[in-house]
């Protein structure tokens, strides 16, 4: 069952996405950030906390900002400092960031410094390759399951404790376990670190903590013989970070939208924009499928009037995206079933915005989010209200589906809530498997207008994106009708302008790698 | 006389399909297998809890040595519901465009109501839910209102800076979140920022509001506090306290 959709306009929406991102492109080559910095260091191995509990990537930074020698980057300050030192990379950056290794520089000392950071890039990342490549296959050994993947989340608070209930909803048939962040863990600018048992709204984002529910949900999937999908939160001041702990400690997906940070955490929106492009730079290449989060301006705006701004911001990340090398399989655009339930034929206008995007982004494993926004803590009203959104999600192939929780704006979900929520996507997604095969739209119905109503009005949206720049429109509240000004948010103070002799080799060579998906782009061909 | 029976306001039970019947329903899980062993652990659970005639009708394994219970039970005490005395700020409720509408006709210029979690605290879970434009549970944040001008400062905000960033924007408010109260931290701080409040002699022209999970009014006021919210409080309940509450001031 196809809608028919206007592919013309569905190009020229693309090609506006191409005109709204480029001048950004140009900012990301100039500059770089503080969490990017931490990043590279977190790849070359440095890891740990001193006794104060302070991250060495973030000791290294400040060390090396307070010195003026931030803006050529760290991967060149850490090089002279194994040189000089002939110590490991961790303790030379130990000895670096308590001010022990004196600046050099002099030409050599920087040469030098760069041949070593290059190589020894090129030989970290060649293990994270090897590391992501035996991931792939065994999940491709024990498989993923069939879509809808079924994704649910646990956020206790306590590691250990999100341990067995990961296990437990993996065992009642999730796909894919999110554990959900602390409470503003995306504020923070510094990952903490090791295992975390305090918690407020869910579990601190570590590497350690990614690592034992790593571990816990391979050995289940080897048990069971099916693949369980791991994901975490890389938004906030953190992105780049989180995106190599995930990608070091075998992740599967990230949320990682381009805007989040910038409408919902009032995050700079030139901090979220550069942190992105690195954050997708390292997913792209190694296979982690990130989530947007479109479905978060229905929350706060009303879904039928602002459907359209959903599906443009789609066009943006999607084109964000491309422009960090990653191909289409692996975005997770981000939609929701936010419309009021009080509206009459509400049901035929959440088919027509999920079968939109669907056909819009046919190779996207499209991530599709239950209602949240018209929950109470009824929560006999709000099962009745997930079974429709299950409902939805089978009958327009989406690819993941958040599954609704009874308890939604009560707690945070209880195990016998995973438990139900299950049952009802099992249930539906079986009783109703094909039903989309079934289906003709009537071309001049309620569903076909609507569709093309939605693209209609998100191409004439990023027209306005387009003329007045990304930037200005957002300080103009186009998104989810929250308004950021370019030099507002947190976070500003750490983007920096990259100094002639900048250096990230990491960027060099994942750019290098996925120049041909960038290049592919350039003149995207309509959709088929 | 009527046939239909009425209450007892001083004897309230729950009402299932016949009045004073004091029928209630459960769901829980338990860790353990499901089993005859395992429902009597679920009606157990009723019957400590005082109830009476457990009635055990779903019992699901959802996972190695977890069950899931459905369950009904009667309960024989009943509450005086008569004899109920909630503090709580006294207000109208009335929804955004309302409190929007209210304030302009009445005081004709826009609220400025400056947040924060005061202190140490870092959740700002809850100040996010009132101020932030998406709001919660379908309800905006008062970022949302066209006549609130709403400063979020955000998490662990020594108290004089909250203060001092109030004045600066000349605020009619000043909103608290408190979620962590592990030993009385919250109780601390709150004191600490009425007195910064009066000391700046700010005190009797802003509002001092606050708001958490273990919040009630009672326990506001008595710590200076204009008010008091708690669970399932929304910004339009402390919006439309702050605006009726300067109307009040303003006519006096």
């Amino acid at each position: 069952m196809k809608l028919p959709v206007d592919l013309g306009k569905v190009a020229q929406a693309r090609d506006l996405a191409i005109a709204i991102t480029r001048p950004l492109q140009a900012y990301f080559a100039d500059h770089s950030t503080i969490t990017i910095e931490r990043a590279v260091l977190r790849l070359y191995g440095i890891d740990g906390v001193d006794e104060d509990e302070v991250p060495w990537p973030n000791r290294v930074v400040e060390q090396l900002a307070a010195s003026g020698r931030l803006d050529r980057g760290a991967a060149i300050a850490l090089g002279q400092a194994v040189l000089a030192s002939g110590r490991d990379p961790q303790e030379a950056a130990e000895a670096l960031a308590s001010g022990i290794i004196p600046p050099d520089d002099s030409p050599e000392s920087c040469g030098e410094a760069r041949d070593w950071a290059r190589s020894m890039a090129r030989r970290k990342l060649d293990e994270l390759m090897a590391f992501r490549a035996r991931r792939r296959e065994m999940r491709a050994a024990l498989g993923a399951g069939p879509t809808p993947w079924k994704y649910v989340i646990v956020a206790t608070g306590n590691i250990h404790e999100d341990v067995p209930q990961a296990q437990l909803a993996a065992r009642q048939g999730a796909d894919v376990v999110a554990v959900i962040r602390s409470t503003g863990q995306s504020l923070l600018d510094y990952v903490p670190f090791g295992h975390t048992t305090f918690g407020t709204g869910g579990t601190y984002a570590t590497g350690a903590n990614f690592k034992l529910m790593r571990q816990a949900l391979d050995e289940l999937g080897a048990e069971m013989g099916r693949y369980v999908q791991l994901t975490n939160y890389a938004s906030g001041l953190c992105m780049p970070e989180i995106t190599v702990l995930a990608a070091q400690e075998g992740l599967d997906m990230l949320l990682n939208d381009a805007l989040y940070g910038v409408l919902f955490r009032d995050i700079n929106i030139y901090r979220t924009l550069t942190d992105q492009h690195f954050s997708r730079l390292l997913n792209a290449a190694c296979g982690i499928l990130i989530n947007t989060g479109e479905d978060n301006y229905l929350t706060t705006a009303d879904a039928f009037e602002e459907g359209h701004t959903v599906l443009s911001s789609q066009f943006i990340n999607e084109r964000f995206a491309l422009d960090a090398g990653m191909a289409e399989n692996l975005m997770g655009l981000g939609h929701a079933f936010e419309m009021n339930p009080g509206t009459e034929d509400g049901l035929l206008y959440e088919i027509a915005m999920a079968q939109l995007v669907r056909q819009v982004f046919p190779d996207s494993p499209i991530k599709w989010m239950p209602p949240t926004k018209h929950v109470t803590g009824n929560v006999f009203w709000t099962y009745a209200h997930n079974t429709l959104y299950n409902l939805v999600g089978v009958l327009t192939d989406q690819t993941i589906e958040l599954l609704g929780m009874l308890t939604e704006a009560v707690h945070t979900p209880f195990a016998s809530d995973r438990y139900l929520a299950l049952k009802n996507a099992d249930y539906v997604f079986n009783y109703a498997r094909h039903l989309q095969d079934e289906i003709t739209w009537n071309p001049d119905g309620r569903i076909a207008q609507r569709s093309r109503q939605v693209l209609d009005e998100a191409v004439a949206l990023l027209e306005e994106v387009a003329d007045e720049g990304l930037v200005k429109a957002i300080g103009r509240g186009v998104f989810a009708g929250v308004k950021r000004p370019a030099d507002g948010g947190k976070g500003l103070e750490g983007v920096f302008v990259r100094h002639s002799t900048y250096l990230n080799p990491f960027e060099d060579l994942l750019r290098a790698g996925q120049a041909a998906i960038a290049q592919r782009v350039v003149q995207p061909e309509a959709t088929p | 006389m009527s046939l239909v029976k009425q209450p007892d306001l001083t004897h309230v039970l729950p009402y299932g399909d016949t009045l004073d019947d004091g029928k209630v329903q459960f769901s829980f899980s338990l860790p353990v297998p499901a089993g005859p062993e395992a429902a009597e652990a679920a009606r157990r659970v009723l019957l400590q809890m005082g109830l009476k005639d457990p009635l055990l009708v779903a019992m699901e394994e959802m996972g190695p040595s977890t069950t899931f219970f459905v369950l009904y039970g009667t309960v024989t005490r009943g509450v005086d519901y008569a004899n109920i005395h909630v503090p709580k700020a006294e207000f109208e409720h009335l929804d955004m465009h309302e409190i929007d509408d209210l304030v302009e006709r009445e005081l004709g210029r826009e609220l400025v109501v400056v947040g924060a979690c005061p202190g140490s605290d870092a959740h700002t879970v809850g100040i996010d839910a009132i101020m932030n434009m998406k709001g919660f549970a379908g309800h905006y944040g008062l970022e949302r209102y066209r006549q609130i001008r709403a400063i979020n400062l955000g998490a662990q905000v020594p108290p004089e800076t909250l203060v001092a960033r109030a004045i600066e924007e000349g605020a009619d408010a000043v909103l608290a979140s408190v979620v962590v109260t592990q030993k009385d931290l919250h109780i601390t701080t709150l004191t600490q920022l009425v007195e910064i409040m009066e000391a700046e002699g700010v005190r009797g022209r802003m509002l001092a509001i606050v708001g958490g999970p273990r919040m009630t009014h009672e326990l506001a006021t008595e710590l200076g506090f204009d008010a008091g919210f708690g669970p399932g409080s929304f910004a339009e309940d402390v919006a439309a306290f702050v605006a009726q509450e300067l109307i009040r001031r303003q006519s006096r």
